[in-house]
């Protein structure tokens, strides 16, 4: 089926994003509606169920799963500003409902038309960013999931190469975990902190004037170890540079 | 968090040194693998082959095993069976005193560590000759093994050069790790010919010779199985492959991703003991192969598991590893591949910490030479750990109200609403304090929640 010309895309918003930044939504649809997409946000969205699925809680898993495809396939696709929430989706929702005969079908389904934002902009839109300039100097940091399990790597240094004026500045072990790990920093904090301790002194180290990242859990860690430490660098998803809002507050700044 | 492994990590992130030591050893090696990974051609072909063959035997497991015994039997070599760590023991100390052994020398095994025969041996009263450099530094330290390869690696050639002023009868003057490996072999070499036994693992087992393998970048294996009269292998029973091709195809994987060396210094196939006409060899050969919970772990969603070729990529290349070193896991094998084996052989309830201490970061599979998918091994230790309730009560109970309320998105909703309006609270901007967080905040400070959720904004008409 060919790709229809102005196709209805829901948008994930994801709960961090939903709490924490709600600009990385807006930055989303102004990205995606640019791009020629019909941008819906389904009202029965929560989260993906990821905290359950990393705890080892299966059926709650499973349940929210349920629940999350209900609420996003009738869609031509499924987008999602994090890598991590978009791999849930893509991955784990066929795994963890495998043994079910009546919903597997439908994790499948809507496993194929699910994607991370910036993969999806990249590699289904063939779209750029448009007079958007930010002239300055940022590093990018690859977060696990959208590394490792979806493959995404070179669709947001694409698009950021479209920002005028900005530069990008390599990261020593970009594709280092941070530490975040969801659960995993908050249950093992002292280990969360060695790792993203490490990360923070080699973004530090770039010299650039900006983190970018595609997942918040992640940038939330990074930016909140790097602001402890005194350093000037400022974080933001990579969409809000792309949707031109690079000018606004970075996170934890006030507006 | 358990009470004994948060004091084993707090006490290793509190050793300075252990961090220089751990990332001296590990960054070199991961420099190394990769230059030897880039130069290989089409390693990603390689690693599903070696995948492959594993699979392959360890669903055919029974029948290799018989086939290795018929091959090793002919060969003039003893096999004995040995179904828990306590039997394994059993009988190398039975073998042991039919030879009538006060000495014994040892060439490194992981496998001999998992079973404890270290402590057997000494339980019998027969010396224990550690022969590989490493396993000699742990020895005269009195600890344990802290990396699968390297089992000194906790140790920096600083430390190592005081233990052994201290230990050797002649240790070196000069400061370099040339005349400290001398003071080393002068202190090593009498013992290690003079021992009465010499004991081995087995890096893989050849079915269709009844051959046993063993690499080294020392040679102390080669000096401590062939003077003795007799050669006792302690191996897994995953060790065995189909032919020599295969255990080639493996050896390849195993050194590039171990060191990054295209081989190891010494490779050596022993088929049987001594035979007529040969210059030298032990009189006897026994091999024990071991189970010690392999069957049950094939049996119990862990085959992929038994593919290990036991190169310690996965924890060189490992966030956790590389923090927190190899005791801190608490278990013979650390890393990944330790927190999916801890539980299997040691148990659950105790080693629940293991497979929750990670990121899931995936790295660890990135670089497995026989694809193991370690991730999902150890979401499976978690789902495990969850029906059986080892969670502590906190988590539970935190988890199933964040459940009731996601699976309801307009209670959902209300409650995330009264939560940001109660955030506010709190201030804009960073927050370096937050109730029921302190685990982030003590470490790192906290962006201030939106003051409106995303949807209550887009359901009011924001669109940009």
């Amino acid at each position: 089926m060919p790709a229809p010309d102005r196709p209805r895309v829901a948008l994930f918003v994801t709960c961090l994003v939903d709490l924490m930044r709600p600009s990385i939504g807006f930055a989303s649809i102004a990205a995606l509606e640019d791009a020629g997409c019909e941008v819906i946000v389904p009202e029965a969205q929560t989260c993906c169920g990821q905290p359950a699925l990393n705890s080892g809680d299966r059926s709650t898993a499973a349940d929210i799963a349920r629940r999350t495809i209900a609420a996003l396939e009738g869609h031509d696709a499924v987008v999602v500003p994090s890598g991590s929430c978009a791999a849930t989706i893509r991955v784990h929702y066929p795994e963890i409902l495998e043994d079910d005969p009546a919903w597997f079908p439908r994790a499948q389904a809507l496993a194929a038309k699910t994607w991370e934002v910036m993969a999806y902009l990249d590699e289904v839109r063939g779209w750029r960013p448009t007079n958007v300039d930010l002239p300055a100097t940022a590093t990018y940091h690859d977060s696990c999931s959208g590394l490792r399990e979806l493959g995404i790597k070179h669709q947001p240094r694409r698009l950021l190469a479209a920002v005028g004026g900005l530069g990008l500045t390599p990261l020593a072990g970009a594709e280092t975990c941070c530490g975040f790990g969801g659960t995993f920093c908050v249950k093992y904090p002292a280990i969360s902190n060695a790792i993203v301790g490490e990360k923070a002194a080699a973004i530090d180290a770039t010299g650039a004037q900006l983190l970018l990242a595609g997942d918040l859990g992640c940038l939330m860690n990074m930016a909140g170890k790097l602001h402890r430490d005194g350093s000037p660098v400022r974080a933001f998803h990579a969409v809000e540079i792309l949707a031109g809002m690079g000018d606004g507050p970075a996170i934890g700044e006030t507006a | 968090m358990t009470a004994a492994f948060a004091a084993r990590v707090d006490a290793a992130l509190a050793d300075p040194v252990l961090k220089i030591a751990v990332e001296r050893t590990a960054g070199t090696a991961e420099a190394k693998r990769t230059l030897a990974v880039d130069a290989f051609p089409d390693f990603e072909a390689a690693r599903t082959r070696a995948a492959a063959i594993k699979d392959h035997v360890v669903a055919n497991l029974g029948a290799y095993l018989e086939r290795f015994e018929a091959n090793a039997t002919a060969a003039g070599a003893t096999v004995h069976w040995a179904s828990t760590a306590q039997e394994a023991c059993d009988i190398v100390l039975a073998l042991c005193r039919q030879a009538k052994a006060k000495s014994v020398a040892r060439s490194k095994s992981m496998l001999g560590e998992e079973i404890g025969l270290p402590h057997a041996l000494a339980e019998a009263g027969i010396e224990r000759i550690e022969t590989d450099l490493a396993e000699h530094i742990i020895q005269l330290a009195g600890e344990r093994p802290s990396h699968i390869i390297w089992p000194a690696m906790h140790k920096t050639r600083e430390q190592v050069s005081a233990l052994f002023k201290a230990s050797h009868h002649a240790p070196h003057e000069e400061e370099t790790i040339a005349a400290m490996a001398e003071s080393a072999r002068r202190h090593l070499r009498d013992a290690m010919l003079g021992a009465d036994v010499g004991i081995s693992g087995a890096n893989f087992l050849v079915a269709d010779t009844g051959a046993v393998c063993t690499v080294t970048n020392e040679g102390n294996a080669e000096l401590s199985l062939v003077p003795p009269r007799m050669h006792i292998v302690t191996a897994g029973i995953e060790k065995i492959v189909p032919s020599m091709p295969h255990a080639v195809h493996l050896l390849r994987m195993l050194s590039r991703s171990a060191t990054g060396a295209p081989l190891s210094q010494y490779t050596t196939f022993y088929t049987g003991p001594r035979r007529p006409g040969d210059r030298d060899g032990p009189a006897e050969m026994h091999i024990v192969l071991v189970d010690n919970g392999r069957t049950r772990m094939r049996r119990e969603g862990l085959a992929e598991m038994l593919r290990c070729i036991r190169c310690g990529a996965c924890m060189n290349h490992c966030v956790v590893f590389r923090q927190i070193g190899g005791h801190a896991y608490g278990g013979t094998y650390p890393g990944p591949m330790g927190a999916v084996l801890t539980p299997a052989i040691d148990g659950l309830a105790a080693s629940r910490d293991l497979p929750n201490a990670c990121t899931l970061n995936g790295k660890c599979q990135e670089v497995c030479p026989v694809r193991i998918p370690l991730p999902t091994l150890l979401r499976g230790w978690r789902e495990k750990s969850w029906r059986e309730g080892l969670e502590p009560a906190s988590v539970r109970s935190g988890l199933a109200l964040w459940a009731w309320f996601a699976r309801r998105p307009r209670l959902y909703r209300a409650a995330t609403a009264t939560a940001l309006k109660s955030a506010r609270l709190m201030g804009g901007g960073w927050l370096s304090r937050l109730p029921l967080a302190g685990g982030w905040t003590r470490h790192r400070d906290m962006p201030a929640p939106a003051p409106k959720s995303f949807m209550d904004q887009y359901r009011q008409g924001r669109r940009r």
